[in-house]
Formats: structure tokens, C-alpha cells, sequence
């Protein structure tokens, strides 16, 4: 079973400030880290592989100093990863990025499964998985909350139609998007990351590629363009409830149906 | 003897605080009969709460012409049975004294009411880019309970306790009389610190009623380590070592396979690694990344080196909340583990944990009970809990009072104390009064009565 995991390097805050001028975020001097769903991506691959043998991979697109994450890929238990970096690359939406990974895939392997998370918590798209399983010509399925069993060249698996939870079967291979917190993603090992080796991690650029039509890449094989990002507005309302605790109670019962939480 | 609280102390009570902040008879939740676990049960005879140090002050006056105990109540989740008003008597609710009343940046200070929640005050400071670093498991308790019982935390191998962070009080004698103790200055040699002795001293001298804290530069990078050892011993003889590194690490945590699994049941949610018997969590922090991964890199690898089996990163806020969450929540979770239970909250030098650890093993064994524990590794406080499980109560207590007896006896053979950060209360003073003897006891009855001679604050508890 081999296994290719797409991870994306984000900002390490949840918090970073949007620029009211530019409406671009504000990254320089914030930390970066694994976008934290494609975690539960990369824990789902291992424990598969622990399960039925073979190795986890791992792929991002992004400037050079994206090798951090999948150095830590490898710290998690993956054998080695893929940057797909060039600045030709800039400025990709959800299109060019799917498609760059498209090509670099091509180039790295043959996988049985290519795992993503559900989203990204910079972008929020959650449209890359879907789009990258359409240039690669493989079946996708997302929202997935468990892989149940491998078997006959098939993956049963488990997902959520958010009000629906569906058993599907999916041939192999296939690209599947796991949804959020669907297990707890292991910790990466010191140990292992002192041991790191530069071959660890490739390097795969423009040129590498077997489409070397810039058009379709980075800006320019942007099929949409980012007008204005900003913070969207604060909700700070508050409720006090007050009475005996039976009217507290069916207060908060109330209030509680009627933003339709239960 | 004391009074009885009547309808005319009802009536004037009401008076002061407002007909719906005062409570009589049976119109009082039994909530207010107990704490989290003190295992004593009281109920008030009436529940009066406050919002400014000018009631306090005049509920006193009234107490204490009338001769009705007080005992003053946080958030209620205090572990000895110091907020229960053994005596019966006016139970003081400070929860709704919850401002936070002045920021000073210039000297690092900030100015509380007693029922600010200590989650707040730690969102307040990391908001404005401060750390207020007393952090003990329980958020929910009020700042004020924090001092009465010097709170320490995770956070003391390198910051300290809660009283490291006081710098004055604004306290109301058992007369009524509003004094100011301690000063918002940094250092203080003007006579007998009677900051210092009101601080710990469970609701027994005067009622805490605002403080001045310290604070420090928000650190602006923290990160932990989760390392698994194949065993108690290893992981508990790693401590010592790792202190004496010089590196100074925030918090040191042991933590049990046992007690992890009781986390993940309670919670639902799986720890990140219970693959191990034993983990030490570590966590450090301070103002750039090179100087956090130096210091995590020296005892990372001296981990390594006195046998950790891996040394597990946790740098994001995810991880940090898939491991800390599960810390956090271990009083919860032994609690819903079993029919009852209580616990021991004692402290000992730091290269006697294991040895400690060890001897409650061989207690559980021999009385056929479970004794999970887990604790503060770095500072030497552990947290011991017994179990009733399936015993009858004639067995439990019999059974608890044995364990108690041999747990406290073989603490102080160790050099140890009663209680690390819980304080005394009602449940532990007992105990306390056998470790000390009689000439401390007679100081500290002695300092209560200088404070508090007709005994009408929270009368009970500590030394009498």
C-alpha cells in the first residue's frame, strides 16, 4: 500500500491579521506549521500502512522553507516527502494549485491512495482534494471519517454528507479527503527528526514537470482572482440568563433552539 | 456558641446586598453545602453574595456585633472543605466581585475583585500581552480561592506560586475594619509581611477583597515535550536530572498510562501516545525560538541519553491542546472512574517522588483499593487519589483513614509537607496538626485569634 499525503504549510496562528490596505495577511514574523487538518490525513495514512504494510509519503507546493513540513511528515512516520517550489508557481488559486500538484504527483510515483485534509485554515477552499483526484483521472471521495476496510482492490469507507453518514466503496487508486477531527493526529519524534536526512526531502521545480506551459500555472493558470481579503466581523454578543435554575434551564434551552445549536 | 442567623439578620442583611443576593434556609441550592471533594457537608444558614468591599466590610459589622460565623466562598471548587460553612452561620459568595478593576503596564500590575475567575484574568493578561503565571488545573476558581489556599500550578518549577505573584491586599477584618496589606511596590522589608500570612490562610483572618498582582512579559514562544519512558521509575528519575541540567523547564508533569486512560474515557478523545507506562511532560518557554529549541534541545537529548524511549514534539496549538486538555481534566476523570473518592495532595522533595509513588503502590496492593495518582512532578507536589470503588462505607472509611494515616506519616519521614497547593481546610488539619506538634500549631491559633478573636471567620478549619 503506498500512500501519498498533500499537506499545505500555513500560518502557525489562527489569528493572523488580515493588512486593511493590501487585504493580505500578514505573515511575515508569524510562525508557520502543518495545516492542522491534513494531520488527521497523515494519521489515517500510517495507521493504514500499520494495518496492511507499505509507506507514507508526502507532497506540498510552496516556497523552499515548505520543506519544514514535510520534514515533519517524516517525524510523524512518513518515509519522505515532495516541495513543489518555483516562483512560476506564485499565486496559484484552488485550480493551478491542484493542477501543479497534478503534475508533480506524475512525477514522483504510483500511489494506491492519495489522502488530503478537509480544508486548509488559510484558505478555506476545500477544493484542491476534489480537483487534483479530476486531473489525475481518479475517483474521489470527501468528508471521509473512517477507512473501514482494504480489501479486492477496493477502500470501504465511511463519510459524512454532513446530515447523512454514508458507507461507500471506492476502487483503488482513489484520492480521499478526511474530514476534521476524526482521530488524534501522533506527535512528531525528536528522535527522529536528529536522524533527518537531506534526502529526505525532494525538491521538484518547473522544469522538472512534463507540462511546461507557464499558462498553466501559478497567476496565470488562475481561473480566479482574489479582490480583497479581510477579517470577517466579530460576533461579541452576549446573554445573561438570571433566575432560579429551572428558568435558567429553559432559558438556555430556548436560546440554544433558537440559534438552532440543538 | 454562636448565633443563629434570624429574620431580622435576613431582613438588614438584605439591607446591605439587595433583597435577591440573599438566600435563607431552604431557598439555598444544596450546591452550597459542600465543595469539589472535601468530603464534608454543611449547609449555611444563609448565602449572602457581595459586589464591593463596602458590603463586606458592613456584613462584617453585623457578624460580628451579632456573634454569626462568616465563611467566604469562591467558585466552590476548592478540595479540603475550606469554603463549607461548617459552623452554619452566612455564607459569602464573592463571585459576582468579578472586575478586573486597572491595568498598570508601567509596573506590571493588575488590580482584581476576588471573584474574577481565573481564566479570565489569564485571557485579560495574554490579551494585553501578559502572562499572570500561577496556572492551577482548576480555571474555573476564583482568583481569590487562589489566594486564600497559595495556588501553585504547573507553572511553578519556574514562576512560582500564587504568592510569588501578590503584591498587596485590600482585606476586611472580622470587625468590619478595611485595611490595605502590602503595597504595589516590588520590594517590601516594612515589618511582619501580613500579606504574607493572610495569603493561604483559607478565608481564617480577613476576607480578601482586591489585589494587586504581578505580571510578567507575555513569553512569546512555549513549547512541550511528551516523553514516554517504559516505567515509572525511569520517567520519575529523569526529573532530578533534567532539573539539574540548569535548563529551567516551565512545568515537569508526570504522568501515568493509567491516569491518561482515565483522561480519554472521561473526555472521549484519544491522547496523541499511550503506548508507554510512564511520560514527563515538559514544557518551556521563553522570547525567541532560538533560545525555546536550545533549551528544548539540551533536555530532549539528555532525554534521550538517560533512556526516554522517543521525545514527542508538541509545538502547535493543536497538539499542545491534544495533550495539555487531557492534563487538565485527570482530577474529572479519576473522579468518574470510581463511586468516591479523596485525596492527597502532598508534598515532597523532588528525588523522593518515585520512592513515594512507589510506597502508594504497595498501599493499594495491600488494601486491595486503586491509588491513581499524578502530579507536579518538577516541584515535588503530588496528587494521590483514593479510591472507594466498590467498598462498603464502613470499609472506605476505615480503609481511607489507614491509607491517610500512612501516606502523611511516610511524607514527613521524607521531609515532606501535608499539602503542596489545596491548602488544610477542614479535611487535612488533622493531619497537619500531628506533622507540626504542638508549639506551630499554638503560633498559628495564636495569629488567628490576633486577627479574629471571637473566631467568626470560617471557624473550623486550619488550626482549631
Amino acid at each position: 500500500m503506498n500512500i501519498l499525503v498533500c499537506v499545505k504549510q500555513v500560518p502557525g496562528s489562527n489569528n493572523v491579521e488580515v493588512d486593511p490596505v493590501t487585504g493580505v495577511l500578514k505573515r511575515n514574523g508569524v510562525q508557520s506549521k502543518i495545516n492542522p487538518y491534513d494531520l488527521y490525513a497523515i494519521e489515517t495514512a500510517l495507521c493504514l500502512t500499520e494495518k496492511y504494510g507499505g509507506v507514507v509519503e508526502s507532497i506540498t507546493m510552496g516556497p523552499p522553507q515548505a520543506k519544514a513540513v514535510i520534514e515533519e511528515t517524516v517525524c510523524m512516520g512518513a518515509v519522505g516527502g515532495t516541495v513543489l517550489s518555483d516562483r512560476k508557481f506564485a499565486g496559484a488559486d484552488v485550480l493551478a494549485t491542484a493542477y501543479t500538484l497534478s503534475q508533480g504527483i506524475r512525477k514522483c510515483g504510483k500511489y494506491d491512495i492519495i489522502f488530503c485534509g478537509k480544508q486548509t485554515t488559510d484558505g478555506d477552499t476545500a477544493q484542491v482534494g476534489a480537483e487534483l483526484a479530476e486531473y489525475l483521472n481518479i475517483p474521489n471521495i470527501s468528508n471521509v471519517l473512517s477507512i473501514d476496510d482494504i480489501s479486492d482492490g477496493k477502500v470501504y469507507l465511511t463519510a459524512s454528507l454532513d446530515e447523512k453518514i454514508v458507507k461507500q466503496s471506492v476502487t483503488l487508486p482513489c484520492l480521499i479527503s478526511v474530514d476534521g477531527d476524526i482521530n488524534t493526529p501522533r506527535l512528531p519524534s525528536y528522535k527522529v527528526k536528529k536522524q533527518l536526512k537531506d534526502d529526505a526531502v525532494k525538491i521538484l521545480t518547473f522544469a522538472d514537470f512534463d507540462d511546461v506551459n507557464r499558462d498553466n500555472y501559478g497567476l496565470m493558470g488562475s481561473a480566479t482572482q482574489v479582490e480583497r481579503i479581510f477579517p470577517p466581523a466579530k460576533n461579541d454578543e452576549k446573554h445573561n440568563i438570571e433566575g432560579d435554575e429551572l428558568s435558567q434551564a429553559e432559558q438556555l434551552f430556548e436560546l440554544l433552539k433558537a440559534k438552532k445549536i440543538i | 456558641m454562636y448565633n443563629k442567623v434570624t429574620q431580622k439578620d435576613v431582613s438588614d442583611l438584605k439591607k446591605i446586598v439587595g433583597e435577591s443576593d440573599v438566600l435563607f434556609g431552604e431557598e439555598i441550592s444544596t450546591d452550597y453545602a459542600h465543595d469539589e471533594l472535601g468530603g464534608i457537608e454543611k449547609m449555611p444558614e444563609a448565602l449572602v453574595r457581595v459586589v464591593s468591599t463596602e458590603q463586606v466590610s458592613e456584613i462584617m459589622k453585623l457578624a460580628y456585633e451579632r456573634n454569626i460565623p462568616v465563611t467566604v466562598r469562591g467558585s466552590g471548587t476548592g478540595l479540603v472543605g475550606s469554603a463549607v460553612a461548617v459552623e452554619g452561620g452566612i455564607l459569602l459568595e464573592t463571585t459576582k466581585m468579578n472586575k478586573i478593576l486597572a491595568l498598570d503596564k508601567d509596573n506590571s500590575t493588575i488590580t482584581v475583585q476576588p471573584g474574577v475567575l481565573l481564566m479570565e484574568l489569564a485571557a485579560f493578561a495574554e490579551e494585553n500581552e501578559f502572562l499572570y503565571p500561577p496556572d492551577p488545573g482548576e480555571k474555573s476558581a476564583t482568583i481569590g480561592g487562589n489566594i486564600s489556599t497559595n495556588a501553585g500550578g504547573m507553572r511553578a518549577v519556574k514562576y512560582g506560586v500564587t504568592r510569588d505573584y501578590v503584591r498587596s491586599l485590600t482585606v476586611v477584618m472580622p470587625n468590619g475594619e478595611i485595611l490595605t496589606l502590602g503595597g504595589a511596590v516590588a520590594k517590601n522589608s516594612s515589618g511582619y509581611s501580613l500579606k504574607d500570612l493572610v495569603i493561604g490562610s483559607e478565608g481564617t483572618l480577613c476576607i480578601i477583597c482586591e489585589a494587586v498582582l504581578k505580571l510578567v512579559p507575555l513569553p512569546k514562544v512555549s513549547i512541550s515535550l511528551l516523553v514516554p519512558f517504559k516505567d515509572r521509575r525511569s520517567a520519575i528519575e529523569a526529573v532530578p536530572k533534567i532539573i539539574r541540567s540548569k535548563v529551567i523547564p516551565t512545568a515537569v508533569e508526570y504522568m501515568s498510562r493509567d491516569t491518561i486512560v482515565f483522561s480519554e474515557n472521561y473526555l472521549g478523545k484519544k491522547f496523541p501516545d499511550i503506548k508507554n507506562d510512564a511520560y514527563i511532560l515538559l514544557t518551556f518557554d521563553g522570547n525567541s525560538d532560538e533560545q525555546v529549541e536550545n533549551d528544548m534541545r539540551i533536555v530532549a537529548d539528555l532525554c534521550l541519553e538517560i533512556g526516554a524511549i522517543d521525545v514527542y514534539i508538541v509545538d502547535t496549538d493543536e497538539r499542545k491542546k491534544s495533550v495539555w486538555s487531557a492534563r487538565g481534566a485527570f482530577l474529572e476523570a479519576i473522579k468518574a472512574s470510581t463511586t468516591e473518592m479523596d485525596e492527597c495532595d502532598v508534598v515532597v522533595p523532588v528525588n523522593k517522588i518515585d520512592e513515594f509513588i512507589k510506597y502508594t503502590h504497595a498501599l493499594a496492593e495491600e488494601h486491595g483499593i486503586r491509588i491513581p495518582s499524578f502530579g507536579h512532578a518538577g516541584d515535588g507536589n503530588l496528587h494521590i487519589y483514593i479510591c472507594r470503588d466498590d467498598l462498603s462505607e464502613e470499609d472506605w472509611q476505615k480503609t481511607l483513614q489507614v491509607c491517610f494515616d500512612s501516606m502523611y506519616e511516610m511524607a514527613e519521614k521524607m521531609g515532606g509537607l501535608v499539602s503542596g497547593e489545596h491548602g488544610i481546610g477542614y479535611a487535612k488539619k488533622e493531619y497537619m496538626k500531628k506533622q507540626y506538634g504542638d508549639t506551630p500549631i499554638a503560633l498559628m491559633q495564636g495569629i488567628k485569634k490576633v486577627f479574629d478573636e471571637k473566631n467568626i471567620l470560617n471557624p473550623g478549619k486550619i488550626c482549631f
